[in-house]
């Protein structure tokens, strides 16, 4: 008995110790990821009090806490440029969700053609499709440019919107055929055999099964539009019609070093909208990323 | 078992009926459906991406400035950016310093933050969210102009080195510092490749820790003989993705220095060299080539990217 008992008592002895051991090694590691998290969002934190306080103390302190909260920059802020943020606002979310809009129907529909329809040629357009994920758009960006120029696009939303609309982004549809896959193919047999054509598979059945894939595109689509500066700073030139992104750029070079506060504020506000995202389909974020590497 | 694939349906209902002669209308038949849906796509594939694509690749052989119609200059173009556009070298200069620098300290970061909160930590979602959270906001103008303060000479930075008794220089008008300022932006954005790297430490099966860990071997040990192989296909992803997507920058660089790249050329990204040639000067067939040029590079680092990883990216498991 004691020479049984024996081992087993060192045994738990050893495994109290490797316990004491591990947590000792998660409070180190607890402390060192709260360090990181507060440096990582002491920017952040700052620039979202500095936004907040009195013109004069904007930069008197590094500290998060303002001795006084005010409004001020933001109204100031607001009205800053000749046109208003709110007209700026709405430009951005009209601009964003039209072009949401754009990409689930086109993507859909192709990644509908290429998961489940049959027709010659199939496998070949799908290489292509492919082939155009590694494209840089810098190298279709001139003759688009003309080519919108020459319909009479410029300055307005139609290059900007129109591409959505023509399934350009290739990343979602392919995101949306590997999902349409994994939906069993006996659904929309026993729909076919219904009766249904092929477009009400679509609609009524492949659709309403694929919200999460539907909801990752929408919302990778939505915050790529919102941030999306270059195709603004391009096609858009009178004021009336700027991004929050373009109108932030004016207000950099026509006030930086003077209205500071303003501009923390307008920039503050500008990120609403992805944060909002981030809190309500945090979810659907990571697991897009997890799985496709999607850039941010 | 045998799956009756869709878009042949057109053909149960006409099989009783004599077929028609026309190939044409047979090859509609059977494949009208498919290319009905594929059309908004093709439509875009042509007139979009392909056509435009293979347009500048002519275009990168003419004069074109909007105005006039292009003429053809041959390899002029090519010529001039490879012996006679100090700025061209510049602008490589600049993007590859910046991918060299960024990417791996940013994959670094990432890797590292990964394996401890990889570790069972009590909170994981907390933090997953705090670090991933820079790197969803951080391409945004906003963030772009929240660093161009920060680093002005009379920026936050400063301010906070004041406070140890340091005088800082201005980072962002300082050609020696401007760069780095960037690089630093790339870094704080590690959330994105962590995210990735956490996915792929979870793959890894936990008997291996058991039995190694049986074995007697040391935490570091298996670091190095399972973590890392088993990880180096994400590894692989990680790197591709973000090389590609730093050769592609251009809004921090565009928004520090006012979209002019300075001071001295010091933050002349490849994309906003290219911006100022097309969209500055209008020298389109100019900026089509430096496009194109552009476009080998990905592709070739894409390809010896997958070349060499064949020599260290573990692929059986």
């Amino acid at each position: 008995m004691t020479a049984e008992a024996l081992p087993l008592r060192s045994r738990d002895e050893l495994r109290a110790a490797r316990r004491a051991r591990h947590r000792r090694v998660s409070f180190i590691a607890h402390v060192i990821l709260v360090i990181a998290s507060i440096a990582m969002l002491y920017p952040l934190l700052w620039m979202l009090s500095a936004s907040f306080r009195p013109q004069n103390e904007i930069f008197s302190t590094g500290s998060l806490i303002p001795s006084s909260v005010t409004l001020d920059s933001y109204v100031r802020g607001w009205n800053e440029l000749q046109v208003s943020f709110a007209r700026f606002f709405s430009n951005s979310l009209v601009l964003s969700l039209t072009c949401v809009l754009g990409n689930l129907v086109a993507c859909s529909i192709t990644a509908f053609a290429f998961a489940r329809l049959k027709f010659a040629g199939k496998s070949f357009w799908f290489a292509l499709m492919l082939g155009t994920l590694m494209l840089p758009y810098q190298v279709t960006l001139i003759p688009q440019y003309v080519l919108f120029l020459h319909l009479g696009w410029v300055n307005t939303y139609l290059p900007l919107v129109v591409p959505k609309f023509l399934a350009v982004d290739s990343f979602f549809i392919f995101l949306m055929v590997q999902f349409f896959r994994g939906i069993p193919r006996e659904l929309d047999e026993a729909a076919y055999m219904d009766g249904c054509s092929t477009f009400t598979i679509y609609w009524r059945i492949m659709l309403p099964l694929s919200l999460p894939v539907l909801t990752t595109a929408a919302i990778f689509t939505f915050i790529f539009t919102w941030d999306d500066f270059f195709g603004p700073l391009i096609y858009l030139n009178q004021m009336q019609n700027y991004t929050v992104t373009l109108a932030l750029r004016s207000f950099v070079d026509s006030s930086a070093e003077s209205d500071w506060g303003g501009l923390f504020a307008m920039s503050i506000l500008s990120l609403v909208p992805i944060f909002l995202i981030f809190l309500f389909f945090q979810r659907f974020l990571i697991e897009g990323i997890a799985t496709t590497g999607m850039k941010r | 078992m045998t799956v009756r694939p869709l878009g042949v349906e057109a053909d149960a209902p006409t099989a009783g009926r004599t077929v028609t002669t026309s190939g044409w209308s047979r090859f509609w038949r059977k494949n009208g459906t498919g290319y009905a849906f594929l059309s908004p796509w093709l439509l875009g594939f042509f007139g979009l991406t392909i056509g435009p694509a293979l347009i500048s690749l002519y275009l990168s052989f003419t004069d074109f400035n909007l105005l006039q119609a292009p003429t053809l200059v041959g390899d002029a173009n090519y010529v001039r950016i490879f012996t006679a556009d100090p700025k061209f070298l510049q602008a490589l200069r600049v993007t590859f310093f910046f991918v060299v620098f960024s990417v791996p300290a940013k994959l670094v970061f990432a890797l590292l933050v990964a394996l401890l909160l990889n570790r069972g930590l009590r909170g994981l979602p907390i933090y997953r969210a705090i670090f991933y959270l820079p790197s969803l906001l951080g391409a945004s103008v906003a963030i772009a102009v929240l660093w161009r303060q920060l680093f002005a000479g009379d920026g936050l930075i400063n301010k906070l080195l004041a406070l140890i008794g340091i005088t800082g220089p201005s980072w962002i008008s300082n050609p020696r510092y401007a760069l780095w300022t960037l690089v630093l932006l790339s870094v704080w954005q590690f959330g994105s490749p962590m995210i990735i790297f956490l996915a792929g430490l979870r793959q890894i099966p936990q008997d291996m820790y058991e039995a190694a860990s049986i074995d007697g071997a040391s935490r570091w040990r298996m670091f190095r003989s399972i973590t890392l192989p088993l990880l180096t296909p994400v590894i692989f992803f990680n790197a591709v993705i973000q090389t590609i997507d730093a050769f592609k920058s251009f809004t921090p660089a565009f928004i520090i220095s006012s979209g002019t790249g300075n001071p001295i050329n010091s933050t002349l990204f490849y994309t906003l060299y290219l911006y100022q040639e097309a969209f500055g000067y209008f020298r389109m067939g100019y900026a089509s080539a430096l496009a194109w040029i552009l476009l080998i590079i990905i592709a070739a680092f894409t390809g010896l990217s997958f070349l060499s990883s064949r020599f260290w990216v573990h692929y059986d498991s």
